[in-house]
């Protein structure tokens, strides 16, 4: 009777822990992802959004140079925002990885909180340092080297500061997370065997720490894409992400099929990205031993 | 070299923090395009609280923060746990779902999200924001709950079963108690989360059911003013607070 009574409650707690997050990860995240694919081979419809002919119509058009170039155009744009945003973070996260521990953990406190913070306010915000009344612009004008305000507000570079400031963080945290890691004894000998800064770095510091570079990467780059309210507030209203291109189609133009065939081909990026960086991570344990998958 | 990389990190920090400071003196300005400065005042604030459509977007928003937040908390910790303890079919699917979840980026979630309540039969309003911010959330709380399952030792709970206690008598007992921090963190995680997403929700909220980062998203586009100001500034209170708060509370747990 026991033994019954206990299997029973067993049974239920286990299969409510699995059951609830399965069938909710299912119907909201699995089963949207199949929809999103199906609906990238149908057809336009007017009255009822999507209609049944299926067909590859919706890639055709995507790779019409017209929109190839959009896209294309976005990407680039996400791209040099993940570049500035590495090379702004590496020497962040390196110089952190040299404090002691107690400052560590103040330096990536004050650098993760505005993280969870609303991006919307923050974003609004950079119009006070880019703007023509803003920071950048009175500086200049008192110190005599511009006489008319530049224009900073909706250009692209303002679109990818906007990004990096945002992103900074993501990048960051796999970067310093790597960067602990490093065993300083393979500097150390590197050292006694006679390579200077510069090579230490370069062929020491550097591979192993891909995987957090590849990591970081990646998380500056996937959401960059997607971020289409930093582009509307800083760029203007120009379509410079692809998270703009498909907000476009979904909510104006009402093409869910060609936006859901422009989504399709941001998550097989993404695909493909996550298999580069699995590829990155095994090259680098296989290198030094060191490191592991940053996530 | 060492005064020089102390330099860079407090460089990078006060750009960090430089624009959310000036938004914040800026909506104390009497002056109204915030060009000079015009003198203290609070005007701004007294009158986003007699804005009465302000104030319902912000009452609805909460709604929807607290009743997603608490939902995504529930199914995160019991699946974490799940994750963590049994051995079952299925569980590398799961778990790579909830990876999946956690990369995608916002924009691809919000239309596979639309089409979905559109392909249901749900009415885009309360409902399909409430279960959309659960599904944004949900990653968060599991991924904060596993990692401070792992930092545990398992053998107690081994004894616990020997000596005949109940799997929910064990989560109950031993495991939520243990976990408490994280279980709270995720929460206030998700809360923040989901009191300022604009990009899901843009996509799957209705004509009728207006929130606040969306109001505040049709303020912001129109370009500089003092009552933006002073929304953004108690949105920012608001979620640092909560952030500060939950960022405690996992460093504490971690000293112990």
């Amino acid at each position: 009777m026991k033994l019954n009574n206990f299997t029973f409650n067993c049974g239920i707690f286990k299969c409510l822990a699995i059951g609830l997050a399965s069938l909710w990860l299912t119907l909201f995240v699995f089963f949207p992802s199949v929809l999103v694919m199906i609906t990238s081979f149908l057809t336009r419809d007017p009255q009822n959004t999507v209609a049944l002919p299926v067909n590859i119509a919706n890639y055709q058009k995507a790779f019409d140079p017209l929109y190839l170039q959009v896209f294309l155009d976005s990407l680039t744009m996400s791209i040099l925002a993940t570049i500035c945003c590495l090379l702004i973070a590496y020497p962040f996260a390196l110089a952190i990885s040299k404090l002691d521990k107690r400052w560590q953990a103040i330096a990536l406190f004050l650098m993760i909180v505005p993280f969870w913070t609303n991006s919307l306010v923050r974003t609004y915000a950079i119009q006070f340092i880019l703007g023509k009344q803003g920071l950048i612009n009175k500086a200049l004008l008192a110190l005599d080297v511009i006489d008319k305000p530049l224009q900073l507000m909706y250009t692209q570079g303002a679109v990818i500061i906007g990004l990096c400031y945002i992103l900074l963080p993501f990048m960051v945290l796999p970067l310093f997370s790597s960067l602990e890691k490093l065993d300083s004894k393979l500097e150390l000998a590197a050292q006694d065997l006679g390579a200077n800064a510069w090579q230490r770095f370069w062929h020491i510091t550097i591979p192993l720490t891909m995987p957090g570079i590849v990591a970081g990467c990646l998380m500056v780059l996937l959401p960059s894409m997607g971020m289409y309210y930093i582009a509307d507030l800083l760029g203007g209203a120009k379509n410079l992400l692809l998270g703009n291109v498909i907000k476009t189609q979904f909510l104006n133009t009402r093409d869910w099929p060609f936006g859901s065939a422009f989504s399709v081909l941001l998550m097989l990026l993404l695909a493909f990205m996550l298999w580069l960086y699995f590829r990155a991570a095994k090259f680098a344990n296989k290198q030094g031993g060191l490191g592991d998958a940053n996530f | 070299m060492r005064i020089f990389s102390k330099l860079y990190i407090a460089l990078i920090l006060s750009l960090i923090y430089l624009p959310m400071f000036v938004l914040v003196i800026n909506s104390f300005n009497q002056s109204k395009y915030g060009v000079k400065w015009g003198g203290f005042t609070t005007s701004w604030y007294t009158k986003l609280f007699n804005n009465d459509g302000l104030i319902q977007a912000a009452l609805n928003s909460l709604t929807v923060s607290v009743i997603a937040a608490t939902a995504a908390t529930v199914i995160g910790t019991l699946a974490a746990v799940a994750l963590h303890r049994y051995q079952f079919k299925g569980k590398a699917l799961l778990s790579s779902m909830v990876f999946v979840a956690m990369l995608t980026p916002e924009i691809v979630m919000a239309i596979a999200l639309l089409i979905v309540f559109i392909s249901l039969g749900i009415t885009l309003g309360f409902v399909s924001l409430v279960i959309a911010h659960i599904t944004f959330c949900l990653p968060f709380v599991i991924v904060a709950v596993y990692a401070r399952l792992k930092e545990f030792d398992m053998r107690m709970l081994n004894a616990a079963k020997d000596l005949g206690a109940s799997e929910l008598r064990i989560f109950i007992e031993i495991i939520l108690p243990l976990i408490l921090p994280a279980v709270i963190s995720g929460w206030l995680l998700s809360f923040t989360l989901s009191l300022d997403d604009v990009i899901v929700s843009a996509f799957v909220t209705g004509p009728g059911y207006e929130i606040l980062p969306l109001k505040v998203y049709s303020m912001v586009k129109v370009g500089v003013s003092p009552e933006v100001n002073a929304i953004s500034t108690l949105l920012l209170v608001v979620s640092l607070t909560i952030v500060i708060i939950s960022q405690l509370l996992i460093r504490k747990d971690k000293t112990q």
